[in-house]
């Protein structure tokens, strides 16, 4: 099923390799990041009720 | 329905909570079916071998890096003028994915470069228009950080979005300004004879179309969260003056 990268197969497998490994970090730290920021935003409008 | 509707923080979360599912599914199946369609079943080039399947990561993120840059300063350019918060909010959101689309087109560049030119890396017009490129997305968040007023810091990286752009389209166009260096011309083309060869660009669109979804969605995911970032900072500021 793998092709036949032939003498390349370092620099092709190694450009896929850097940018799958981006595309991946991105996503995860984006995903982490929108859900702490939304959590925190609950929190501190959850304590503004409280207080109110 | 106007456009300008989708100023509005809670309409711009509302609408793309629905839209965000969808798009990020349908990135994620461009991209698996471009790739995996451009890795496993095109041939080699007779000339630049397997480093051709380079192509289906290399064009659609230098792609994408040149025209995130643009989408922000379409998007700085609302805030100057109209001073929408989410246009300058949407701005910031952009500019990681474009800072990560850029090392991806320079890397894969650097990886694909070494065995064609027998060099990683060369002063060339548009390698070089690239890498001031990143230098600007790197001062835009470093900016972004550094000011403590959100309106000032939209203002002043607004103001940088809009000189770092001559870069943005000088990466584009350096090889017809210069007309000389390692870098080809355009790899996608209107005219049949310098386009890529049809076994090689249909994949290669499925996995430009994978990687303008996947910004949408990341932008559109980032720019929520810049939205609700702004609102905790505005709420726990009210909080200490109270």
């Amino acid at each position: 099923m793998m092709p036949d990268l032939g003498k390349y197969a370092d620099v092709v497998l190694g450009s896929y390799a850097v940018s799958l490994t981006l595309i991946v970090l991105l996503v995860v730290v984006s995903i982490r990041r929108a859900r702490k920021v939304r959590a925190e935003l609950e929190r501190v409008e959850g304590k503004g009720r409280s207080d109110g | 329905m106007s456009l300008w509707e989708y100023a509005n923080p809670v309409k711009f979360i509302r609408t793309t909570d629905k839209v965000l599912p969808w798009i990020s599914v349908l990135a994620v199946a461009s991209l698996v079916i471009g790739l995996i369609w451009g890795f496993f079943f095109t041939p080699d080039d007779f000339r630049q071998g397997s480093t051709v399947k380079i192509i289906y990561l290399h064009v659609p993120s230098a792609l994408m890096a040149i025209n995130a840059w643009l989408m922000m300063l379409v998007a700085s350019l609302i805030w100057i003028v109209r001073r929408h918060h989410v246009s300058a909010l949407a701005a910031r959101a952009a500019a990681p994915v474009g800072a990560v689309m850029t090392v991806i087109a320079l890397a894969t560049g650097a990886l694909w470069g070494q065995p064609m030119w027998g060099t990683w890396w060369a002063w060339d017009p548009r390698l070089t228009s690239f890498l001031i490129l990143f230098l600007f997305y790197l001062g835009y968040m470093a900016l972004w950080e550094a000011i403590e007023n959100d309106d000032t810091a939209a203002d002043l990286t607004s103001i940088l979005c809009l000189v770092g752009s001559v870069f943005a389209l000088l990466s584009r166009y350096a090889v017809n300004f210069w007309n000389q260096g390692l870098h080809q011309g355009a790899s996608l083309s209107l005219d049949k004879e310098e386009n890529v060869a049809d076994v090689f660009y249909f994949p290669l669109l499925v996995c430009i179309a994978g990687f303008v979804l996947l910004f949408i969605a990341l932008v559109f995911l980032r720019t929520q969260t810049e939205i609700r970032a702004r609102r905790t900072r505005a709420l726990m500021a009210r909080e200490r003056m109270a």
